[in-house]
């Protein structure tokens, strides 16, 4: 009797040996989890958005802020574009004069605001680390209006839960939970290290926060979508984790 | 290596030695493992330095804008490893945490961790090891080393979790990433926990086999006839 039950166990135990060994192989090989396992593991990384989000976020803890002196020299601070990508050059809107950023979406006061618009409104200002998804970090000054200020002007409606931020950068966007977008240091920047945006870093505004992963950060922006549904965003629609925070 | 004073193995005792729960957590673990680091390197592999892009670390990586080969990659991109990475990291913690928790309630650490005491066995046990000693000197469950290597691999446990999570979160959780020496710095520790990790694996697979091989049997079935039957 007990030898029975002995034997079972060690049989068990020994299959799972055996699969372990094969398993640990199949692991590696640069393998991404094939068709059944991939749309799991992103399914999956839901609970982890969750985790980041409702658990880990703080809304109103702020990132550190640098002395200016700690700034990341120009060159060292990667710049990203898909449309450079593609074609070798920035994406530029059709003519600069006439951009402004579009918000609307369930609001009360849609609204288009120019640049000068957006200047006039209370900016704010902060010397920050920049946590690129690949592992690289800089450090930037950056200046804009933040996104809880542009908020209060519209009036999102009681049923709106996301923000949707698109670009001209070939259809770039991203989807954002209020909550982050109401952080106090998530801001539309118009400036980096004391200038206006250059093209190669979103120009003429972009998103900016230092409590999310640079994808986040949506370059070139062209509007801001109040939702009630999660919007995706270009890199999460290909697997990157959407909440994206750090 | 000779034992002549030792019973033949016909003659020792048939002993359980490890419960259901701590070889679960072994052999979990072990894959748990394997897919942490391969999914750890795909991530290493988009950013293959260390420190600001302006002010590298001037610390060793001798991997250092090295592109780690394919097969001991998981994820087939980044995206695929991070998302493998953090699925991973859960039951690869909870398995730490079971093990951990069965550890306490069943008294069984007492045969693991290693304390002061262990101090002066431990170095007689080295010496046995470098023949600069003749007898084993006497030892329960395990011997000094083990519990030294059982006791530090935990920690390493520990530290690539709070290193993980400092690097995951560094604003969130900044009060952890500074005491780890900052962002580029514990992003350094955690990849040194691999090395670690992975000279462990040797080292313990490779004595498995040239010290006690029956002891495979017994993280297997539980069940033990080898040199070390005694339990303390």
């Amino acid at each position: 009797m007990t030898d029975g039950v002995r034997s079972l166990t060690r049989r068990d135990f020994f299959r799972l040996g055996v699969v372990a060994g094969p398993a640990s192989v199949m692991a590696a090989c640069g393998w991404d989890g094939g068709p059944v396992l991939e749309p799991k593991l992103r399914a999956f990384g839901r609970i982890n958005d969750w985790v980041g989000e409702k658990i880990l976020f703080s809304p109103n803890g702020t990132a550190r802020e640098y002395p200016v002196s700690a700034r990341t020299p120009m060159q060292n601070f990667p710049t990203y574009s898909i449309t450079y990508n593609r074609t070798g050059s920035f994406p530029a809107p059709d003519n600069l004069r006439d951009w402004s950023l579009e918000v609307g979406g369930l609001v009360r006061n849609p609204m288009r605001l120019t640049l000068q618009a957006l200047e006039t409104l209370p900016s704010l200002s902060y010397t920050v680390k920049h946590h690129c998804v690949e592992g690289w970090t800089a450090v930037g000054t950056w200046t804009g209006v933040p996104v809880s200020t542009v908020l209060a002007l519209v009036e999102p409606k009681p049923e709106s839960r996301y923000l949707r931020f698109d670009s001209f950068d070939s259809r770039y966007y991203n989807g954002w939970d209020l909550t982050s977008a109401m952080h106090p240091q998530t801001i539309l920047a118009y400036a980096y290290n004391d200038r206006p945006l250059m093209m190669s870093r979103g120009a003429p505004l972009r998103l900016y926060s230092p409590v999310k992963l640079g994808y986040k950060l949506t370059k070139y922006l062209s509007a801001m979508t109040f939702t009630r549904d999660r919007p995706g965003g270009y890199w999460e629609d290909q697997g990157y984790p959407w909440f994206g925070g750090v | 290596m000779g034992f002549a004073s030792e019973p033949a193995s016909a003659q020792r005792p048939l002993v359980k030695r490890y419960a259901g729960v701590v070889r679960l957590a072994h052999w979990l673990n072990a894959v748990f493992l394997v897919g942490m680091i391969a999914s750890g390197l795909q991530i290493y592999n988009a950013y293959a330095h260390f420190g600001l892009r302006d002010h590298p670390l001037a610390l060793p990586n001798p991997l250092d804008g090295q592109a780690i080969p394919q097969w001991a990659l998981l994820g087939g991109w980044l995206a695929g490893g991070l998302n493998w990475h953090f699925a991973l990291a859960w039951p690869f913690v909870i398995t730490g945490l079971v093990y951990l928790g069965f550890l306490a309630f069943s008294g069984e650490w007492r045969s693991l961790l290693f304390r002061p005491r262990d101090f002066g066995s431990a170095v007689r046990m080295q010496l046995y090891y470098l023949r600069l000693r003749k007898e084993h000197p006497p030892q329960g469950k395990h011997n000094a080393l083990q519990k030294a290597a059982y006791t530090g691999i935990v920690a390493l446990g520990a530290i690539a979790t709070l290193t993980g999570f400092a690097i995951y979160k560094p604003v969130q959780l900044a009060w952890l990433t500074t005491l780890f020496g900052g962002y580029e710095l514990t992003r350094y520790w955690h990849f040194v926990t691999v090395w670690l990790f992975v000279g462990f694996t040797l080292l313990h697979v490779a004595l498995v086999f040239l010290v006690d091989p029956a002891s495979l049997r017994g993280m297997i079935t539980g069940w033990y006839r080898g040199r070390f039957p005694s339990h303390d």
